[in-house]
């Protein structure tokens, strides 16, 4: 036994002992963050937490938050919706037939740009070619820039999501006689499905927090919106700034405020634990 | 075999009217001079030869001699990939099935392919039989449940999975993925089916079990079969073509290649002097 407790292991366990309080204090540090904001959150956000909350409008007294969820909910759902569909088809053709054409590698370049563009030059750019033209704020230009931002997110995953099916078994069901497109949608798809289904619910779970390319394009209101999309589209993000910042001076606001962000988080929330359960559910 | 004879597959009006080579009632599947080419590299050299029907063949020959890529000619897969081309022609019953006229899926329908990696889809026991049947066929649901049972049958996997038949496919061993990967196959009713070392990840009674099968398999369905093992090719197959870089060395009755082989390079091969 002499050897295992010679200097030279005694100085590697020493190491190994480091290394590793130090692993654990950087995930403590991480960690500690995460949990004061939540703490942060729930503690200033449940005081003001009433059914009002969800079915009042924006007012300076005695209001609610119900047009911003509803805004929003409004808002992300149909940047999800248009996303998905443009980003499944546009990530299909990225991972079954575009292949390493040059084209495709022009547009997967592309994408990857896009995919890191700050939000708020996706807003401008939504500025420039659609609220000018049209000469006032509105709810389709907000789920444009919506759209713009969640489109790049699901082509990425969806491609990557396609790549993991093994070319094995697109050759065993070309095999049986399958056309191209049968072999992508029955047998590719349902392979790929939990991480195409994860990978537009993190881009949803991400877009419902975007503030900064609403503020060129939805705007924000103190009214209900109930799908005109040619008007101004409240939103939580938006209120939830104008609260904190302009309208510091009004303590509800502000305790409201508090509740819209813990509202938002929690429904971030929801939509990641859903995303890992779906995930989970293909092993 | 009543159910396969009743069976009229779409390509059988299309054959009766198409040209036909002169040996096309001895041989199953017929190669004319194949040569093929993965880019500038010649794979297949000149290659000829004589598939006879209801036989095993198996395809013997150190790596990378193009074992696999005549196999995969005969159902052109190659044409799923931009690179692959090939040169001479490929008869199915007599008929040119590199022809322009001849759609590759309505070929990979007649000529069936199972891997060297068992290839369930992600998707149930039924649904994986199933779905090479629904290409062709629009059966009952009662017709398509008979077709399933039939084939798992077929493929001696029905008392192991008969009540599983609603798990995924992917949950099963690996000797039970493959034998399902087969049934997949002789459901959608080819006529010749290919095997591409089906046996390489498989332990020793998983690959029992396949060799039975092929032996029961040959007397419905004409076989070709790449393997590395030649105690596999000896045990199985009735004919055996030895390929060596690309060309076909050697092509006869398998006894006759294991016992009196012709050529020096084969015998070196099988003795086990080389490859």
């Amino acid at each position: 036994m002499r050897h295992y407790t010679s200097a030279l292991y005694r100085r590697r366990r020493f190491v190994n002992r480091c290394a590793m309080v130090l692993c654990l204090l950087a995930a403590f540090f991480g960690l500690a963050w995460l949990v004061l904001i939540l703490g942060t959150l729930m503690v200033k956000g449940v005081s003001a937490l009433s059914l009002d909350v969800f079915f009042e409008r924006t007012r300076m007294r005695d209001g609610g938050l119900g047009n911003a969820i509803l805004g929003s909910l409004i808002l992300t759902s149909a940047a999800t919706a248009i996303g998905t569909l443009v980003g499944v088809a546009a990530g299909t053709w990225l991972a079954e037939y575009g292949g390493k054409s040059r084209l495709a590698r022009a547009v997967r370049f592309i994408n990857d740009v896009l995919l890191s563009a700050p939000s708020i030059i996706i807003g401008l750019f939504v500025y420039a070619v659609l609220v000018l033209p049209m000469g006032h704020f509105s709810g389709w230009a907000g789920i444009a820039a919506l759209t713009v931002i969640i489109v790049p997110v699901v082509i990425r995953s969806t491609e990557d999501m396609l790549n993991l099916v093994p070319t094995e078994l697109r050759e065993a069901a070309s095999a049986l006689g399958a056309h191209r497109w049968w072999v992508v949608s029955r047998v590719c798809y349902s392979g790929a499905r939990a991480g195409i289904v994860t990978g537009i619910l993190l881009g949803g779970a991400r877009i419902s927090g975007e503030t900064a390319p609403l503020l060129f394009t939805s705007l924000n209101s103190n009214q209900w919106n109930f799908f005109d999309m040619q008007g101004e589209m409240p939103n939580l993000p938006m209120t939830l700034y104008q609260n904190m910042t302009i309208n510091s001076f009004i303590p509800d606001l502000v305790n409201l405020a508090w509740t819209g962000a813990m509202i938002l988080t929690l429904g971030i929330l929801i939509l990641n634990i859903v995303a890992r359960f779906v995930s989970r559910q293909s092993h | 075999m009543t159910i396969n004879e009743s069976f009229t597959h779409p390509l059988t009006e299309h054959e009766k009217t198409s040209p036909t080579s002169s040996d096309a009632t001895t041989a199953k599947l017929r190669v004319e001079n194949l040569n093929f080419f993965y880019g500038k590299t010649q794979a297949l050299k000149d290659i000829s030869l004589d598939v006879p029907a209801n036989r095993v063949t198996a395809f013997i020959g150190p790596s990378g001699c193009g074992k696999s890529t005549l196999l995969r000619c005969f159902n052109r897969i190659h044409d799923l990939y931009a690179g692959p081309r090939s040169e001479g022609r490929i008869f199915l019953d007599g008929q040119d099935i590199n022809a322009r006229s001849v759609d590759a899926n309505l070929i990979r329908a007649r000529i069936g392919m199972v891997f060297q990696k068992p290839t369930p889809f992600p998707m149930s026991v039924f649904d994986n039989i199933a779905f090479g049947v629904k290409l062709y066929e629009r059966l009952s649901s009662h017709a398509m449940q008979e077709r399933v049972e039939w084939a798992l049958r077929k493929a001696a996997l029905w008392d192991e999975v008969k009540d599983k038949l609603k798990y995924s496919g992917q949950a099963l061993s690996g000797g039970q993925q493959q034998r399902l990967c087969i049934a997949r196959t002789i459901a959608a009713k080819p006529d010749v089916i290919l095997l591409d070392e089906p046996t390489s990840a498989l332990d020793p009674i998983s690959t029992g079990y396949i060799e039975d099968l092929v032996n029961e398999l040959k007397q419905d369905y004409t076989l070709m079969i790449v393997t590395h093992n030649m105690q596999q090719a000896a045990r199985i197959s009735d004919y055996t073509a030895f390929m060596y870089l690309g060309e076909l060395v050697e092509h006869g009755e398998t006894t006759q290649i294991f016992t009196k082989p012709t050529q020096r390079k084969t015998e070196d091969y099988i003795t086990g002097r080389f490859g």
